[in-house]
């Protein structure tokens, strides 16, 4: 008989490859996803050292950082150290022969949101990108996580990745959401009750009925940002609803390959009496539509709440607190649904897929956006884009008045022309509200797409619940 | 990769909690294809105004500290982004030694692939170093990895734990690279048996 094991152990020690006495351990990975910001480097100390990448088949490259989301990208980047890092990119993809969705390609977008789109995530695997989003992936019940450029060069040259165990941590939600909440207030509220180093250390599994009860794109929203509350990944135990998405997809197993998968995806759970090393249970009713207030996604309370005092804080958290109050200009006391906005950005990995578009689309239908009020929705991929088109939600959006644009990370971290400028307030579905994030100066809120929608109408952080 | 065997330098204090690799160094500054270079861009929102000009209050401004090799801050230090071009910075500015309650994972990782030490004490320890590095360029302070020990300006020493592989590859400037590709034997055997069990992979 062994020993009771959670989901993360089981996925761990099927991707052992060497453990030396003093614990440190060699792990394979099933797949390594490659963009254009962090990967040149690692690239560079191939060449330099006269290394080959071990298995280009496992390796998935797609820009998406750099590039404008306008539709004149296609006749070359303007920004000539960005259009550098992307024609690095295609180069490297070419010289070694890895799997690659040029800007040019109609399935290129987020490589958090092509990964799973392609089939290229499956259940059970080990996951890597030189993002700290990867833990996306998790949602799929794959081991996936964030690693840096010499981490890249290293999975690039050994297929494998040196890494220490780390501790297992459940956070589960319980009972249902109420309407008007989402995978978003899930996520953020998690990481307002737990800090965003309340995870550091551990894998989280996800689990409870609310969480089971979500659909793979609301799941992908969870595990993503795992990372802001400091967890190395964040894992959800797949499901019949984690069948159906990979099924057919053109990298999925087909065939007697997709029955042996199944069979063992099947036994990809936590056993019930496995050791966690904490545990945090939140009542799904308990959960309201949240926004963030402050520059550390921690900072988040319901939209019906007020901006708080740094006096409400303890420790090096009262002077952040200040901090963040003086950048975000904001005064204790305040409403948070007083709060004006001036832009609104829909799209990022964690919230740039179809049923974003689609909850936003339906704040929106037949309304117009506030005058004055610049909006962009910025889907996730080539192919959100195009359904979005093809279900009429495209048409809502610029109805409303929003920017339809072509994918990439865009707004949410600014390093191509969508940027803010300083004093700019923005409602935001991406994942992080540092100082500077979306450009220096600029002020975010985080929120789910359809809070996002109704702040774009209102022209005021808004609570979705008085639209629906 | 340079080794990290003992440094006696002048120790910056950043008392803020959460500081993120945004601040460590902003997006603007990723769009190199090189490792070098950033270190005048470290901590740039902070250190620079609008117009480039040094804001004279933050702590690398200030003379004392324009020549620090440590820096003693708050806990979940690095939080965010995987970038490695934080810790890259942060070696490029002559910074070899970080010292924390707390760290975010991917950062921490980083620094250890750069030749950067990341030190993790509890809040009391770092309380007291803090102080003492607010005594500026006077009070240096020695980090000797092979002993685990960090002696103040006033010769008190405070013991730290490192993972012992970790420790291995900062002393001796090891490339993690070459040591895996050692393990190529153990790597193909993993392929060969994960070819049978899972061939959709």
């Amino acid at each position: 008989m062994t020993a009771p094991k959670t989901l993360y152990d089981k996925i761990w020690d099927a991707h052992l490859v060497d453990e030396a006495e003093d614990g440190t351990c060699l792990l394979y990975i099933d797949r390594h996803l490659v963009h254009e910001v962090t990967s040149p480097q690692a690239f560079e100390g191939l060449r330099m050292a006269g290394r080959t990448v071990r298995a280009p088949e496992k390796t998935i490259a797609v820009p998406d950082h750099n590039v404008p989301t306008t539709a004149d990208r296609l006749d070359g980047i303007k920004n000539e150290e960005s259009r550098i890092q992307v024609e690095a990119l295609d180069r490297n993809a070419s010289d070694f022969g890895i799997n690659y969705y040029p800007v040019s390609d109609i399935r290129q977008g987020i490589v958090h949101i092509v990964g799973p789109e392609q089939g290229w995530t499956l259940p059970g695997m080990t996951v890597v990108c030189g993002d700290s989003h990867t833990a996306t992936h998790g949602a799929f019940g794959a081991l996936a996580h964030g690693i840096g450029t010499s981490e890249v060069e290293h999975v690039l040259a050994t297929q494998t990745l040196i890494q220490q165990k780390s501790k297992n941590m459940k956070v589960e939600i319980t009972g249902q959401l109420r309407p008007g909440v989402t995978a978003k207030d899930i996520t953020l509220s998690v990481i307002g009750a737990t800090g965003t180093a309340g995870g550091t250390g551990h894998v989280i599994e996800y689990c409870g009925e609310a969480i089971r009860s979500l659909s793979m794109e609301g799941r992908m929203t969870v595990c993503n940002m795992a990372i802001e509350g400091g967890a190395r990944a964040g894992l959800i135990a797949p499901d019949e609803k984690t069948y159906q998405y990979v099924k057919g997809r053109p990298h999925a197993p087909k065939g007697a390959q997709w029955e042996a998968a199944l069979a063992w995806w099947k036994t990809l759970y936590s056993d019930d009496d496995a050791h966690w090393d904490k545990v945090v249970t939140i009542r799904g009713e308990d959960i309201a539509p949240v926004v963030t207030w402050g520059t550390s996604p921690e900072d988040v309370l319901p939209i019906d709440g007020v901006v708080p005092a740094p006096e409400d804080f303890a420790g090096g958290k009262v002077e952040a607190a200040k901090r963040a109050l003086d950048y975000m200009g904001l005064t204790p006391g305040t409403k948070l649904s007083d709060i004006a906005i001036d832009t609104v950005f829909i799209g990022s990995c964690t919230n740039g897929r179809i049923e974003d578009l689609r909850a936003a689309a339906q704040i929106l239908k037949g309304k117009k956006i506030k005058e004055g009020m610049r909006a962009m929705v910025v889907p996730g991929s080539g192919l959100v884009r195009a359904q979005a088109e093809e279900e009429g939600l495209a048409q809502i959006f610029i109805d409303a008045g929003f920017e339809w644009r072509l994918a990439g990370c865009s707004m949410c971290l600014a390093m191509n022309p969508d940027q803010l400028s300083p004093g700019e307030r923005c409602a935001a579905t991406s994942n992080r509200n540092f100082e500077g994030r979306q450009g220096r100066g600029g002020r975010t809120h985080l929120m789910s797409p359809a809070m996002a929608a109704a702040a774009a109408v209102t022209g005021h952080l808004t609570d979705v619940r008085e639209m629906m | 990769m340079e080794k990290f065997e003992k440094l006696t330098g002048v120790a910056a204090p950043l008392p803020m909690v959460n500081v993120d690799t945004d601040m460590i160094i902003p997006k603007q500054f990723l769009k190199t294809i090189k490792r070098s270079g950033l270190g005048v861009n470290l901590f740039d929102e902070m250190r620079y105004d609008d117009d480039g000009k040094e804001k004279p209050d933050f702590v690398l401004n200030r003379p004392a500290y324009r020549n620090a090799e440590i820096l003693v801050a708050g806990e979940n230090f690095g939080c965010g982004s995987s970038r490695e071009h934080a810790p890259w910075a942060i070696k490029d500015f002559g910074i070899r030694c970080v010292i924390a309650p707390s760290f975010a994972d991917i950062f921490f990782n980083n620094c250890f692939k750069n030749g950067i030490l990341p030190i993790t004490l509890p809040q009391s320890q770092v309380d007291m170093l803090m102080k003492d590095a607010e005594k500026g360029a006077n009070a240096k302070m020695t980090v000797d990895l092979e002993a685990q020990t960090i002696a103040t300006s006033d010769g008190e020493v405070i013991a730290f734990d490192v993972d012992p592989f970790r420790k291995h590859c900062l002393l001796e400037g090891l490339d993690d690279i070459a040591l895996t590709l050692e393990k190529g034997a153990a790597i193909d055997r993993f392929e060969k048996t994960a070819e049978t069990r899972r061939p959709w992979v």
